[in-house]
């Protein structure tokens, strides 16, 4: 699944863009994920700042 | 806000504001709604555009101008510079921009012209009705209320997910956006009058990097990259920070941006039943330069006026709101973006070596009108070991 840290990230909207399944909503100043989300990982690679990652849902 | 409009705009930068205002002006009832809780911030943007266009949509302002630029340089993978002056640039001089104050600006007078503005006031969802857009569902400080209106505007910028919910792929691909970061930077050595551009694979891969003077000893310091170049200890903000850590190390940070720019083709239609989709959520961003200030500012615009005939005529079908997409692809910036978008895939394949070659012989040349095709045309006589390469390019600008 997507974790997303809040503290890096910027909520800039950029991971929203590319995200295939349309499962990324940025509200405001926060970046919420949906349930659509298939842990692709494709957000977290164009992420400008490294604030998502892909974990394992046993980690979590 | 009112339960019904004739024209709903979502998103209220550049390009829903240029929608709004002239919306409002043709005498329709307009609504505009910005998610964020103010216009204009935070910024993700690095503020250029030419003067020339942005005179056809706003008498510009000191206010919301932070630089006037003279010349452009341009710096090659190995660090020879390259001076475009304005003389030789033309229209391509232009201004850096203090967005939150400019995007204001242009909300303001479309809430003069007449339009609703409403922020902190986020569309969740499309209303469809017979396969068509009716208006959309808002959420406003935790309150959810539908309105109807007769045409949508999608100005809601890169993430452009209205246009997503009424059936819209507007995904950009991993190669095609520009994973962007960028500071804003104070007390820094840098030329107030000169926009500056380093390219290469080590500095920027598949996008550059840029110095955009904001008034003395100050600038936009950013970056753009490749989504597929970028990975984790390789991001943009990593390529950013090597940078100013060498070039700018006393240098004092006051905002940091961050933001995501598609150099993509636009999407492939632009128009649907009750709905148009402009600016950075049409993906009518300029490839190459991955400007969008104006082009924005210009779809929104022809929307406003494609909706307003439509409206008028009683039907917003897709078939009645189509000719505002064929009028912005017939248009100056459809056919700039339709040739950029091939340069772009032309300069991204090029190695650094024959990036150093074309900018060391460029920077040799002394034009007196610049043009791209004169450029083209100069280096391949200069340069017999890169004919192929520019005869690729020169066959992209005919």
């Amino acid at each position: 699944m997507l974790q997303v840290h809040r503290d890096i990230c910027g909520y800039c909207g950029c991971c929203v863009s590319v995200c295939p399944e349309g499962a990324l909503e940025l509200i405001d100043a926060y970046l919420a994920v949906e349930d659509g989300c298939t842990g692709c990982g494709i957000c977290a690679k164009v992420c400008p700042l490294g604030a998502l990652e892909v974990v394992d849902e046993g980690k979590v | 806000m009112k339960a019904k409009y004739d024209v709903l705009v979502i998103g209220a930068g550049p390009g829903g504001s240029l929608a709004a205002r002239t919306a409002a002006e043709l005498g329709l009832s307009v609504g505009m709604v910005e998610k964020r809780p103010a216009v204009g911030a935070p910024v993700r943007c690095a503020e250029g555009i030419g003067k020339e266009g942005l005179a056809e949509f706003v008498k510009p302002d000191p206010c919301w101008i932070s630089a006037d630029l003279r010349r452009a340089e341009i710096i090659a993978p190995d660090g020879t510079s390259m001076m475009l002056e304005s003389e030789m640039a033309g229209s391509k001089v232009g201004y850096i921009l203090d967005r939150k104050v400019f995007d204001r600006e242009l909300a303001w007078q479309a809430a003069e012209a007449g339009a609703d503005v409403m922020v902190k006031t986020r569309a969740t969802a499309p209303i469809l009705e017979d396969g068509r857009v009716r208006g959309a569902v808002l959420s406003s400080c935790g309150e959810t209320r539908n309105v109807e209106a007769d045409v949508v505007i999608a100005a809601d910028g890169v993430e452009s997910k209205f246009s997503r919910w009424c059936g819209i792929d507007t995904t950009i691909p991993v190669r095609e956006i520009m994973t962007s970061a960028q500071y804003l930077m104070t007390d820094i050595d840098i030329d107030p009058y000169t926009t500056v551009f380093l390219l290469g694979n080590e500095v920027a891969p598949e996008g550059y990097l840029w110095i955009f003077p904001k008034g003395d000893r100050t600038a936009n310091v950013g970056i753009g990259i490749s989504g597929k170049k970028s990975g984790p200890g390789h991001r943009a903000r990593d390529y950013l920070d090597r940078f100013v850590a060498s070039r700018f190390p006393n240098g004092k940070t006051i905002e940091h941006i961050v933001g995501g720019v598609s150099v993509c083709k636009p999407l492939p239609c632009t128009a649907a039943g009750g709905l148009v989709i402009v600016g950075d959520a049409a993906r009518v961003v300029d490839p190459l330069t991955g400007g969008g200030i104006y082009n924005a500012m210009f779809t929104g615009r022809l929307a406003a006026k494609t909706a307003a005939d439509a409206i008028s005529c009683g039907d917003c079908s897709k078939e009645a709101l189509m000719p505002y997409d064929s009028a912005w692809r017939e248009s100056p910036i459809g056919k700039t973006i339709a040739r950029n978008w091939h340069i772009k895939e032309y300069l991204i394949r090029l190695p650094d070596e024959k990036l150093n070659d074309i900018i060391h012989s460029a920077a040799s040349l002394n034009m007196k009108e610049f043009s791209t095709l004169n450029l083209v045309r100069e280096l391949m006589k200069r340069n017999p070991k890169l004919v192929v390469e520019l005869a690729a390019l020169r066959a992209l600008l005919l």
